[in-house]
């Protein structure tokens, strides 16, 4: 074993790519030196539902640079559905849908170009929203492998009548915008047969796979490269509309490279968002305050385009003990975008649903709100009798309680005052199941006095390239800088996507494998040249353990008296996430994480104007994201945690369990601060205004 | 329509032909090919296009480049004296005070033109006494850097590595 | 955005007559706003004429004690002026209210006054809206309206005015001072902004080619306090959900005089001359501000999500008067 791993963040590695970033050098997809480009500029739709009846391109076709101006009357016809059919009817889905394109020789032109091109509708009613008991509720299709089934254990309402206490709520979300601060662009060039695409994504091989179809490639010609990411959160995993459009583009020139960004704008209708939703919780509880009866029902949008269903009540099937539970996932499909991932899908959601529940239920029944969660503990998987492969909440709440000072917590809510501010605590609970999926390959090379290590893995921001590259050094048992990590392009061998929070272990798995494999077969001192390039093979324990990363996650809360202005001074997160690979890393993305959570709960909301179809406040003054000011704070501490049976390495995920609960927290130690109780994020001023 | 200007970037003057529409930002990164300044929102929303303009810190992405013929222009980039990075930029490394890497040239020439604005003596909002010089703690550096918008959720370790810069 | 012409102007008179004689023509300040709408699409001028270069740049004390602020000023420069901040806290804490440090560095004083609202339909030429283009009805009034107006609307127009420094400058009763093809004359701040009636489109009383060069500010009182408080939602860099910028005088318990301005609330910065009338000569009481701020908003007229602002509003004027008046307060 060498050094390389170290749980003291002083002494873990600096991310690799640092000095690159901090200099602003790093190269992001549209910032690929490519000659000559031209600059593509989307077009879209103007209304929420109807049809394209007429398409007038001449002004925009007679300004001098315009190139060319896509639209469904002339794009080429390609093998796509849902939100990627870019441009191959007349029909519209949402407001705000691709409907065209202007290729231009500068994006001045481009933009102003597509501002001329004029559309004529044939406009039918939409709908873009809905209510929490709504009648168009539907069962998602469950052949997806993302949607789970509903589940009914025992006698639910049997339970509840019997209950001693009981909680019946409904708490709404909004839809949340991931807002990556890097817009997705993709440079695309398209030149004798062979399609390279410089693009902001979360892995370059699901492009390929997705993209190579469409247009009937061979995958093999189709090459894409994406070495600096700035951020995804779940928007990049999959191509959406402008990549196709953009191909479309390119193959129009030869040779020519083809240069598409979203404006900020653009990328609330055309990248996905985490869908809102309402959550209805029934808990019951024995005289002892022991669970009995857990209900959890989501009713969350989706896009008559194309489903997504989010499994947000997915977040009560193993988290607390109950004999009694009944779990429904349902959508509403409207005439609105498709939704998608958001850091930590159903989980952020549900969980701020369940935590928040949870507290009003130990409240009822006179509890600690952590001594509720620690005697509601389960000892195995409840719903499905797996026994956990490590599960440490309890270590989490107990280890953040002593931290945090909570014994000296005055349970009473709307009691204390600071000057003009109410102040308050709260605690949630926060859980992310552990994925580590098989498939991913590694080459192991050796030559000039380094081993280089190959894989496409992307590098979102998560410090992945640092991480890996230490993984790495550890398997081969050098050190950190004889090894030299290529990742983020499809030159590289395939990897599974960066989502999940799969990626360290995933794709370490698949490079501690391939370091073995290459040990083996090359010994201790490999000879020049030597290479070796191993798949990864399934965790034979999974599917034997329930397998999560925990957390315990508290908040003060001070609430204005007079403005009902909310501020979070203080965040603590105490988390067990397996072994933690570099400390310097996994504490920025565990206070990243907890930093979203925070911002979740008190800013950010995509306002839906039924009336148009859209959301309405799609920049970043209408749409808050927390700011620097927004956040006092961030304490993060893990647990060491040692798990056998994850994987190799003994890791979890760590890039979604720390958004996990925060929304709860925050909501919780507002309502100790206030004693109003919001059931409805975020948590703006107005909603603590009541009576004052 | 087309206009002639030149820009001083990162210590050298270049001369470069852009249309009246094109902003500081896009001449730098779509003419010049200085990629340091990033566009998150083209709206001075976002801060990522943070340039030192005549050295004072501005979003690049609301100004005409066409408004600034020869402004000198420092970039993230060109804060580097030869292959040491500037302190803040060392802060930064030290501290972690980036995850995606987008917003963060934008941060580092935000912070070195915020501390110059401290060196001034120019109060914020959350300077109590306007007239006395203000005290660089964390609710100053929060609150002067709030134009810096990072959704990966840096935002402590920054203020700890402008923090250290600033001592 | 559409192609335009751009002219550095050199000197005043010149800059005025080639705005003046063209319809499409417009002044150039920071364009942190203009630039932004150009953008949009929401301001499609033929030619710019940049006015940063005019010597505008000034913050000068006149002999009468008045301050006399160059209309090319940054904001930032603004805000860190010592006479500014000696003289007018309150104007200092409005403007580092505002925006960023890095769009402070460019917005101008006369730019700032004359920014256009935030309404999302307003910027958003794919919406109805009778600021933008007359006639087309306005999408805010049965639409999200949680930022808009509660005082002086109109069934054409609900937006706000999102100044901080204007709602301060109204507190202090400043003037400014505009030059056109016809001469110079003199607004008083309060006077400049207009509220929407049936031509909203109309934000100032501004025509056409006028140029705002300075804005004054009254000689500063000795006995007077003042503050400025915003609330929003983000800690920072957030527009205002509601602010009051007051001025009061306090004699032996009493309010002697009080000039209040309300921002976030209407079409203008709303100077709340009810609630100055109920405070003059009244003791400074935690009744009587009430009665003050209830006697102002008794024309509040909510929209569907705005109705929070009606007590905001009256909540945080009553801090800032309590805040104002407290004995201990130096």
């Amino acid at each position: 074993m060498t050094d390389v791993l170290t749980e003291d963040p002083g002494r873990a590695p600096q991310r690799l790519d640092g000095p690159d970033k901090v200099a602003g050098t790093a190269r992001y997809a549209f910032e690929q030196p490519v000659d000559g480009p031209r600059y593509l500029h989307l077009v879209q739709a103007g209304i929420a539902r109807g049809r394209v009846t007429g398409t007038d391109t001449s002004a925009a076709e007679a300004l001098p640079g315009v190139h060319t101006v896509l639209t469904h009357e002339n794009a080429e016809k390609v093998n796509a559905g849902g939100e990627l059919a870019v441009l191959q009817s007349p029909e519209v889905a949402f407001r705000g849908q691709v409907i065209g394109a202007v290729l231009a020789e500068t994006p001045e032109i481009a933009a102003h170009a597509a501002g001329l091109v004029e559309v004529t509708y044939e406009r039918h009613p939409h709908e873009a929203t809905f209510g929490a008991d709504d009648h168009r509720a539907q069962s998602p299709d469950t052949s997806s492998p993302m949607v789970t089934e509903d589940l009914d254990q025992g006698d639910v309402d049997a339970a509840l009548e019997a209950a001693e206490y009981t909680v019946d709520v409904t708490y709404a979300t909004p839809p949340e915008h991931n807002n990556p601060m890097e817009p997705h662009a993709t440079v695309a060039v398209w030149e004798q047969g062979e399609l390279t695409l410089y693009d902001s994504n979360q892995g370059p091989y699901v492009v390929r796979d997705v993209l190579a179809p469409i247009f009937g490639l061979d995958p093999e010609r189709v090459h894409v490269v994406s070495p600096h990411v700035g951020g995804g959160f779940g928007s990049k995993g999959m191509p959406h509309a402008h990549v196709v459009a953009t191909v479309m583009a390119a193959r129009l020139t030869p040779g020519r490279p083809v240069k598409c960004a979203l404006t900020r704008a653009q990328m609330f209708p055309l990248v996905g968002y985490r869908p809102p939703g309402f959550q209805r919780i029934r808990l019951g509880a024995d005289a002892t305050g022991r669970l009995v009866a857990t209900e959890h029902s989501a009713l969350e949008q989706s896009s008559r385009l194309a489903e997504y269903a989010e499994q947000s009540a997915g977040a009560s099937r193993d988290m607390y003990v109950s004999p009694n539970r009944r779990i429904t996932n349902r959508v509403v499909a409207l005439d609105v975008p498709v939704p998608t991932w958001m850091r930590a899908p159903g989980e952020a959601g549900g969980m701020y649903a369940l935590e928040s529940a949870v507290d009003e239920m130990a409240q009822a029944c006179g509890m600690d709100p952590i001594e509720f969660r620690v005697h509601n503990e389960p000892d195995t998987a409840p719903t499905s009798g797996r026994p956990f492969s490590s599960r440490n909440l309890v270590t989490c709440l107990r280890r953040g309680a002593e931290r945090f000072g909570w014994a000296e917590r005055d349970p009473r809510p709307g009691v204390r005052r600071e000057g003009d501010w109410l102040v308050g605590t709260g605690v949630a609970a926060a859980s992310f199941p552990s994925f580590t999926i098989p498939g991913s390959v590694a080459t192991v090379g050796y030559a000039d006095g380094y081993y280089r290590v190959e894989i496409a893995a992307s590098d979102i921001g998560t410090g992945a390239r640092t991480a890996l590259t230490q993984i790495a050094a550890e398997a081969l048992e050098v050190p950190l800088s004889a090894v030299r990590l290529h990742l983020g392009s499809t030159a590289q061998p395939k990897a599974s996507l960066a989502g999940g929070s799969s990626g360290t272990a995933s794709w370490g798995t698949a490079i501690v494998q391939a370091a073995r494999a290459f040990r083996a077969e090359h010994g201790e001192h490999p000879p020049e040249g030597a290479e070796t390039t191993t798949k990864s093979e399934p965790d034979p324990e999974a599917g034997t353990y329930a397998m999560n990363a925990y957390g315990a996650q508290f908040a003060e809360v001070r609430v204005h008296a007079d403005t009902g202005e909310v501020r979070v001074p203080r965040l603590l997160g105490v988390f067990a996430a397996g072994r933690v690979v570099n400390a310097r890393t996994a504490r920025s993305q565990f206070a990243g994480g907890m930093t979203m959570g925070l911002s979740m709960a008190l800013h950010e909301h995509g306002v839906v104007d039924e009336r148009f179809g859209h959301v309405v406040n799609n920049d970043f003054a209408g749409y808050h994201i927390a700011a620097h000011a927004d956040v006092g704070s961030v304490e993060v501490d893990w647990i060491d945690e040692h798990d056998p049976h994850v994987n190799p390495m003994g890791t979890k995920g760590i890039g979604e369990v720390g958004i996990v609960g925060v929304a709860a927290a925050i909501g919780n130690a507002a309502h100790h601060a206030t004693g109003v109780r919001v059931r409805e994020l975020p948590l703006t001023p107005e909603k603590f205004l009541t009576g004052r | 329509m087309d206009a002639e200007i030149a820009l001083r970037v990162d210590g050298q003057r270049r001369t470069l032909s852009v249309d009246t529409r094109t902003t500081l930002l896009d001449a730098l990164r779509e003419r010049l090919g200085v990629i340091s300044p990033k566009k998150g929102c083209d709206h001075g929303q976002c801060g990522a296009c943070t340039v030192l303009l005549d050295g004072r810190r501005v979003t690049s992405c609301l100004t005409l480049a066409v408004a600034h013929d020869e402004a000198e222009v420092t970039t993230a980039e060109g804060l580097a004296e030869g292959d040491r990075p500037h302190p803040v930029q060392q802060a930064f490394l030290e501290h972690d005070g980036f995850q995606c890497g987008y917003c963060t040239p934008g941060q580092v020439c935000s912070a070195v033109g915020m501390l110059d604005e401290v060196k001034a003596g120019w109060p914020s909002h959350v300077t109590e006494n306007l007239e006395e010089e203000p005290d660089l703690d964390e609710e100053e550096i929060r609150e002067r850097m709030s134009g810096n918008l990072c959704r990966c959720g840096a935002y402590t370790n920054i203020v700890s590595a402008i923090r250290e810069a600033a001592e | 955005m559409k192609p335009f012409d751009y002219e550095r102007a050199d000197d005043t008179d010149g800059a005025i007559a080639t705005v003046s004689d063209d319809p499409t023509a417009t002044y150039l300040g920071g364009g942190t706003n203009l630039v932004d709408h150009m953008k949009l699409g929401v301001a499609e001028p033929g030619k710019l004429v940049d006015i940063t270069k005019l010597p505008y740049d000034f913050v000068e004390t006149l002999p009468d004690g008045r301050v006399s602020v160059g209309a090319t000023v940054r904001n930032s420069e603004l805000a860190a002026s010592h006479v500014i901040r000696q003289s007018y806290p309150m104007l200092a804490q409005a403007l580092l209210a505002g925006a960023s440090g890095q769009l402070r560095n460019l917005a101008t004083t006369g730019g700032n006054l004359v920014q256009r609202t935030r309404c999302a339909y307003f910027q958003d030429p794919g919406t109805p809206c009778n600021k933008r283009e007359p006639g087309s009805g306005c999408s805010a009034l049965e639409g999200w309206n949680r930022h808009h107006a509660i005082l002086g609307a109109s069934e054409h127009c609900v937006a706000t005015h999102p100044s901080d420094m204007a709602v301060a400058l109204a507190a202090l009763d400043a003037t400014v001072v505009v030059r056109g093809s016809e001469g110079q004359r003199r607004i008083p701040v309060t006077e400049l902004h207009r509220l929407p009636g049936d031509e909203p489109e109309r934000d100032t009383v501004l025509e056409h080619g006028e140029l705002i060069t300075s804005v004054e500010l009254p000689a500063p009182s000795d006995s007077a306090r003042s503050a400025y408080r915003k609330v929003r939602e983000r800690a920072s860099y957030a527009f205002a959900l509601v602010s009051v910028a007051a001025v009061v005088e306090v004699d032996e318990g009493t309010v002697r005089d009080a000039r209040i301005a309300l921002g976030g609330v209407a079409h203008k910065p709303w100077r709340a001359e009810a609630a100055e009338r109920e405070l003059r000569g009244a003791p400074a009481t935690e009744e009587n501000f009430r009665r003050a701020a209830e006697a102002e908003l008794e024309q509040a007229e909510a929209l569907r999500d705005n109705a929070f602002k009606i007590p905001m509003t009256r909540n945080t004027l009553c801090a800032v008067l309590r805040e104002l008046t407290r004995e201990d307060r130096a």
